[in-house]
């Protein structure tokens, strides 16, 4: 069976090293293939973190490329390590997350080894076509790699993860890392609060509110029903600009980028701008007091009434609903 | 320090747009065509390093005839030239050859530092930058919402999703910014006029010396099987908040076990 390689993308858990669910997305997508390999590149030690969760979900084999000049240099490194693994294996793919790294490791190894690629595809099939979802949500194409070993970034949250038992036997990677891809450090990485919520890209619930919650303080509202459901909590653009909550939750064109099981859009009016970061969430739900506002045209549920009753009402009703 | 700002025209994402049926490339025709509004942070960041270090901001714009709008207006906010690739065999050539056209553009221009927007609106692949700094063997910073200029030394605040990363590297290098690093000006009467007579250099394939088999539609590492408009997702359930709003729509959630 041809070998497929997935690059691991971690996250940091707590003191220690988790996966990135996008991983596991990937694993389960990279079957459609062949047998998937992970390929795990960082600091010392993470390839022993993620291991088991690995081989749960298909890798048969899981290279191990582990330094300080990979972890301690931005993105070029990691393209390094799949050329040379790609040169040294029989892979007939590659499967990067579409993460903002994961789309420059990408480019840089389709330079390195000559090949096309495919980026944030949703879905893949047995004979390589590829399907992307453009323009906001607007048009899906579907698509072939015509050069070289074929690269795909996989978008977050596209396929539910299934596992797959496998050996999941390590391999080390030998490899001297070029001065070229040490050209930038990283000198010191910052984490700043999201208090204790899953990250926006991954989560399965995400309620974001916009311009109609009216302030900060108001968005603890926002916060309190995206706990009720264990979701993430995100914001429009109009109340990022408008300073009720930081830029790096913003869903939208110049934001991010989610597709989510549930999405809430709660006092958001739905311009395009927002439209094209969460137009392709599979359950949207508005809450806006405005029956007119395009929002509800993509809900599959919509209320048409005032945030701040609705909000706590509905807070409370899940909180007890789920006790 | 000499600024090139990397500057793509894009059908405006505030209006329909699609692709061409006849190549599977985007419908420019009968698109409205702007801006990509992701580079004008980067045109922003360019000027302000300009304004505390000097030098020169170049615009690079690889695109059709009609691109000569989007120069203008990067040159209409501050910008001091523009170098405009522009050859009817470009049409549908792939990220992969458009980076190879760029990389030689770049190569007619003296420059410490390439600045680029985080994202086309339009395709969305993110990925020039770092193509750029692959083949050209340069730096490459990239997510940066804070650039700091000490000679040759940049260090930029990587944006990510949990915080930022504080990562560094040497001049000549690409910075790709990120939308919340500035606040870009509107051009002012006077940079609109000013930009009228700005020197633009137009730059064909046979200037650069690229093969035009290695771009355009025939040379694409990949191929477009079909495309389909997808079916505009019907409105759903619709309530009015009469006190049970909030039951009636935890009622929902949990009939698709949300809850």
């Amino acid at each position: 069976m041809s070998e497929v390689l997935v690059l691991v993308e971690t996250v940091a858990d707590g003191d220690g090293i988790g996966l990135k669910k996008v991983t596991l997305e990937m694993l389960t997508a990279a079957r459609a293939l062949g047998e998937p390999s992970a390929v795990v590149a960082g600091a010392e030690g993470t390839a022993s973190a993620v291991k088991d969760r690995l081989a749960e979900y298909g890798a048969a084999k899981i290279y191990v490329a582990e330094s300080e000049d990979i972890d301690s240099h931005l993105v070029a490194p990691k393209a390094e390590v799949l050329a040379k693994l790609v040169g040294e294996t029989s892979a007939t793919a590659v499967l990067i997350p579409s993460t903002q790294e994961g789309k420059e490791v990408a480019g840089r190894l389709a330079l390195k080894i000559g090949s096309g690629l495919l980026t944030d595809i949703s879905d893949i099939d047995a004979d390589g076509t590829a399907t992307q979802v453009v323009f906001a949500g607007a048009v899906i194409v579907k698509s072939k790699v015509s050069k070289g070993t074929p690269i795909y970034t996989v978008r977050p949250n596209s396929v539910p993860p299934e596992p797959a038992p496998a050996a999941g036997e390590e391999i080390a990677v030998e490899i001297q890392i070029s001065d070229d891809a040490k050209k930038v450090t990283v000198v010191d990485r910052t984490v700043e609060a999201a208090g204790g919520r899953p990250e926006l890209t991954e989560a399965s619930i995400i309620v974001s509110g916009g311009r109609g919650v009216g302030s900060a303080d108001n968005f603890a509202l926002i916060e309190g029903l995206a706990d009720s459901l264990g979701g993430a909590v995100g914001a429009s653009r109009a109340a990022t600009d408008s300073g009720f909550y930081p830029h790096q939750f913003q869903v939208g064109q110049t934001g991010k980028t989610v597709s989510p099981q549930l999405y809430m859009a709660v006092g958001i009016s739905g311009a395009i701008q927002h439209r094209a970061g969460m137009q392709t969430s599979k359950t949207i739900v508005a809450i806006n007091k405005d029956n007119e506002a395009p929002i509800f045209e993509l809900a599959d549920f919509g209320v048409v009434g005032d945030l701040f009753q609705v909000v706590p009402a509905l807070t409370e009703e899940i909180t007890k609903r789920k006790a | 320090m000499n600024i090139v700002v990397l500057v793509k025209q894009v059908p405006d994402s505030g209006s329909e747009r699609t692709l061409d049926p006849s190549d599977s490339t985007v419908a420019r025709a009968s698109a409205d065509n702007v801006i990509n509004e992701m580079d004008e942070y980067a045109i922003e960041e360019a000027l302000k390093v300009k304004e505390a270090h000097g030098g020169e901001v170049t615009i690079l714009t690889m695109g059709p005839d009609s691109a000569t709008d989007t120069i203008r207006k990067a040159l209409s906010m501050g910008a001091d030239k523009a170098i405009h690739v522009t050859d009817p065999a470009l049409h549908g050539s792939c990220v992969i050859a458009t980076s190879a056209v760029l990389a030689k553009a770049l190569g007619t221009v003296e420059w410490d530092l390439v600045l680029a927007g985080a994202e086309s609106t339009d395709g969305g692949l993110t990925m020039m930058p770092a193509l750029l700094a692959e083949r050209l063997g340069v730096a490459h910073l990239s997510g940066a919402r804070k650039l700091t200029v000490d000679g040759t030394t940049l260090t930029v605040e990587r944006q990510t999703d949990g915080g930022y990363w504080t990562i560094q590297g040497k001049t000549p290098a690409i910075v790709s910014t990120w939308d919340t690093m500035n606040e870009p000006r509107y051009p002012s009467f006077k940079g609109i006029m000013a930009a009228k007579s700005k020197p633009v250099t137009t730059l064909s394939l046979a200037d650069l010396g690229v093969d035009e088999s290695e771009v355009g539609l025939a040379a694409q590492t990949s191929t477009v099987l079909e495309f389909a408009n997808r079916p505009p997702k019907g409105a759903g359930e619709q309530i009015k908040d009469e006190g049970d709003g909030a039951a009636k729509l935890a009622d929902f959630l949990a009939s698709k076990k949300f809850v």
